[in-house]
């Protein structure tokens, strides 16, 4: 029994003397899509200097930004990573705890609907795009509840195939920015739609009848599921797509199919940018900070020849690259 | 006349009671077949679920090697000659790298043939390189012949999983790569070997480089703070409980609670561990610590609740002759039956061990799904556990870690297994019945 209060006192003190030592690692929160990015330089930036590996956790992007703008000191993050812009409520709420933030964007991701190699080619606009997924379409001046069943209902010229859409759920932020660019996109142009109200967030809702249907955060499951069923097509992020390409190929958006070009030069609709967001104040308290930022914005990593592009980064242009990297490592201020 | 009725009625009576006994043990062996049948499909779909997971974790446990010419060329790596270890260390390896592959792969000179040629071995060769010439400054200027690893595609290829029958397109390996990695095999340059680096590393975002130690550490820390924690308060409790509590409406009420707790979804220990020892004590993210007290108040209804049993399976009769012999409650307690009820306590503490093991809902809450390259040293440095290394790895999209991620469930279910024999062992040996 002795030993036993011995051993949970020692147990105790190792905790409370553990814990008063200064954190010397970096530590990153957010996006799971700039995960695979961020992890790969913090592996690389731990190896390659003498600092201790960054440790990244994915929060998700409003989840990363809650713990990011929480607070100065090392209980909080230091890095946050982002799947799309910090939004102006999260920079007041940083703000008023007197942070102050570097915003770097380090490329873009490409979402793709693809489906199995041994299924139709398809090649959609935006619009159809929406009809197909939308809860409520205009039709005949009111809105109705989707009615397409098939592919071919929506426009002759495509396949007279059921619809079937595997997709991520409304946690995640793919689906965040498909709603946001693919969906609105679609609504956008859509004749006749703004009159019956759909315009921003009313374009958002997806179909609830069982023709999308939510497959849950992992990508890779999706990507098997499409292997099985190939009249099903699925929706992700590009790198899955670049990864799998013997398995599952990608549809076109608008004549542009999805591939690493097209997406780099803006030219497929359906991308988004992704960031992270440097806290100041820990520059210099937290060792090695500007040190993996400086890592992170280096053309060997993400260059166009990086090894972030073997992950599936889509790099920023030349000279976009040039100026953001000088910003970065400058640790310019972002204000809004 | 008077007969015949009454012989009727017998023999009626006798056929229904024969009738009704036919389908009375109809029934039981229909009620036996729909047991046998239920056992039949739980072990089929286990053996299913084993069969997947092993069958597409076991090439994980391998790995292909690849033989290079790698030149150790003076003028990048020591440009100098002042052979300082410092200096030393940050030679430029890759460009001794390159230059040993456009040897070694014709078409290598151009910016793609570059790409592709880096891209067949891992990305870890360039680390190699720099501890080979620290543990030997003398190679430097020579050429050797070292077997380093292939990167994950090479590796994938060698194992089968790419098909080089597929058009190039279609195929993360290039017909160049294709090309050079047949050369190899040709001159019998390839190898495939124990994947050692699987049980030695922790995680890395190169698949052939990633390894399940950092997490089986991270799992062994935190399951250290669950055992110091929930087993003596556990066991306290139950003791207090079962032999020193009077039975009053107070204790009812703390008997129904703690059977309650047993019954909380995980994911709520986690918003209480985040809450209250993250954001009030201001513990650290992702350490073994938070992790282990947050595991150690979900195992501690299921400790109380066997012990308790174990403690009401010991006859009264001891306590009787104890207390008979003029031992104190304590003493009662503490010399006979705690000693008498320890196999059963063991058992359940055990098994909520077991549980807590194959945990991830609450360590999500208080950051420990992270990715932690270091091995843990201590109760607060960062780490994850193995089922949430399963959970990071199913996510990653390199293909590779598909069979790494089974392998991580294959080893994680080899620790579960043998906690739970483990278990069944003691109570089998220690166990005693009155």
């Amino acid at each position: 029994m002795k030993i036993k209060t011995l051993t949970i006192a020692a147990a105790i003190s190792v905790a409370l003397v553990g814990s008063a030592e200064a954190r010397d690692q970096i530590r990153i929160v957010g996006s799971s899509t700039v995960f695979p990015f961020s992890t790969a330089v913090a592996e690389q930036f731990g190896k390659a200097s003498n600092f201790s590996t960054p440790v990244v956790e994915s929060t998700g992007t409003g989840g990363g930004m809650k713990l990011f703008c929480s607070g100065i000191g090392e209980d909080h993050p230091d890095v946050t990573n982002a799947s799309r812009r910090m939004k102006k409520s999260e920079f007041d709420n940083c703000t008023k705890n007197g942070i102050d933030i570097t915003e770097v964007k380090v490329g873009f991701d490409g979402i793709v609907l693809a489906n199995a190699k041994s299924g139709a080619d398809l090649d959609l606009t935006l619009e159809q795009l929406f009809l197909a997924l939308a809860k409520e379409v205009p039709q005949g001046g009111k809105l109705v509840a989707n009615p397409y069943t098939n592919w071919s209902e929506i426009d002759p010229s495509l396949p007279n195939l059921k619809i079937e859409v595997l997709g991520p759920p409304p946690t995640s932020g793919t689906r965040d920015a498909f709603v946001e660019i693919a969906m609105e996109g679609g609504c956008k142009t859509l004749a006749g739609a703004k009159e019956l109200g759909l315009a921003k967030k009313a374009c958002h809702a997806i179909r609830e009848d069982g023709v999308f249907v939510e497959a849950g955060e992992n990508d890779n499951l999706i990507v098997q599921k499409l292997e099985a069923n190939p009249d099903a097509f699925g929706i992700f992020g590009f790198s899955f797509l670049d990864q799998n390409s013997d398995k599952v190929k990608g549809a076109s958006i608008a004549g542009t199919a999805p591939e690493f070009e097209a997406i780099a030069a803006g030219d497929y609709p359906v991308s988004r940018s992704l960031y992270f967001y440097v806290k100041q104040q820990h520059v210099g308290v937290i060792p090695g900070i500007k040190e993996f930022v400086t890592a992170f914005t280096s053309d060997s990593a993400w260059g166009p020849d990086g090894y972030l592009v073997d992950k599936g980064l889509i790099p920023l242009p030349d000279a976009d690259r040039a100026a953001m990297s000088q910003q970065a490592q400058g640790l310019q201020s972002l204000s809004m | 006349m008077t007969d015949t009725p009454a012989n009727d009625v017998a023999a009626r009576a006798e056929d229904r009671s024969a009738a009704l006994v036919r389908k009375r043990y109809r029934a039981e062996r229909r009620f036996r077949m729909y047991g046998l049948a239920a056992i039949m499909a739980a072990l089929g779909m286990l053996t299913v679920l084993l069969f997947s997971i092993v069958s597409s974790g076991l090439p994980a446990f391998t790995t292909t090697q690849v033989a290079l010419n790698l030149t150790f060329d003076a003028g990048d790596i020591d440009p100098d000659g002042s052979t300082d270890p410092a200096k030393l260390a940050s030679g430029n390896y890759r460009g001794a790298l390159l230059k040993s592959l456009r040897a070694e792969f014709p078409g290598a000179e151009t910016r793609k043939g570059r790409r592709d040629a880096i891209n067949m071995i891992s990305n870890e060769v360039t680390f190699v390189m720099r501890d080979m010439v620290l543990a030997d400054p003398s190679i430097i200027g020579t050429t050797q012949r070292v077997w380093v690893k292939s990167s994950a595609d090479i590796d994938q290829l060698a194992k089968g999983s790419i098909d080089r029958a597929l058009p190039e397109s279609d195929r993360r390996v290039n017909n160049r790569q294709l090309g050079w990695f047949e050369k190899l095999e040709r001159e019998d340059r390839v190898k495939t070997t124990f994947n050692t680096t699987f049980f030695t590393t922790a995680d890395s975002r190169e698949p052939e480089q990633a390894g399940i130690l950092g997490a089986v550490v991270g799992s062994a820390l935190t399951l250290l703070i669950t055992l110091l924690l929930s087993f003596p308060v556990g066991v306290m409790s139950a003791v207090y409980l079962e032999e020193f509590a009077p039975k009053n409406r107070w204790t009812d009420v703390i008997e129904v609670n703690i059977n309650n707790l047993a019954a909380v979804p995980s994911i709520v220990f986690g918003l209480l561990g985040l809450a209250v020892f993250l954001n009030f004590f201001a513990l650290p993210r992702s350490a073994p610590v938070v992790g282990g007290m947050v595991l150690a108040l979900m195992t501690l209804p299921t400790i109380i609740i066997a012990s308790r049993a174990a403690l009401k399976a010991v006859p009264p009769s001891i306590r009787e002759a104890a207390l008979g012999m003029g031992a104190s409650r304590l003493q009662t307690v503490t010399h006979h039956v705690l000693p008498l009820a320890m196999p059963g306590i063991l058992t359940g503490t055990i098994i909520g061990m077991a549980q807590a093991l194959g945990e991830t809902a609450p360590l999500l809450m208080i950051g420990m799904v992270a990715f932690i390259v270091d091995i843990p040293q201590s109760f607060t440095d960062p780490a994850t556990v193995l089922p949430v290394q399963v959970f990071l790895w199913a996510d990653a999209p390199e293909r590779a870690f598909v069979e790494r991620t089974s392998a991580a469930i294959m080893v994680l279910l080899t620790f579960l297994i043998m906690m739970n024999l483990f278990a069944v062992l003691l109570r089998k040996k220690f166990e005693r019945r009155w």
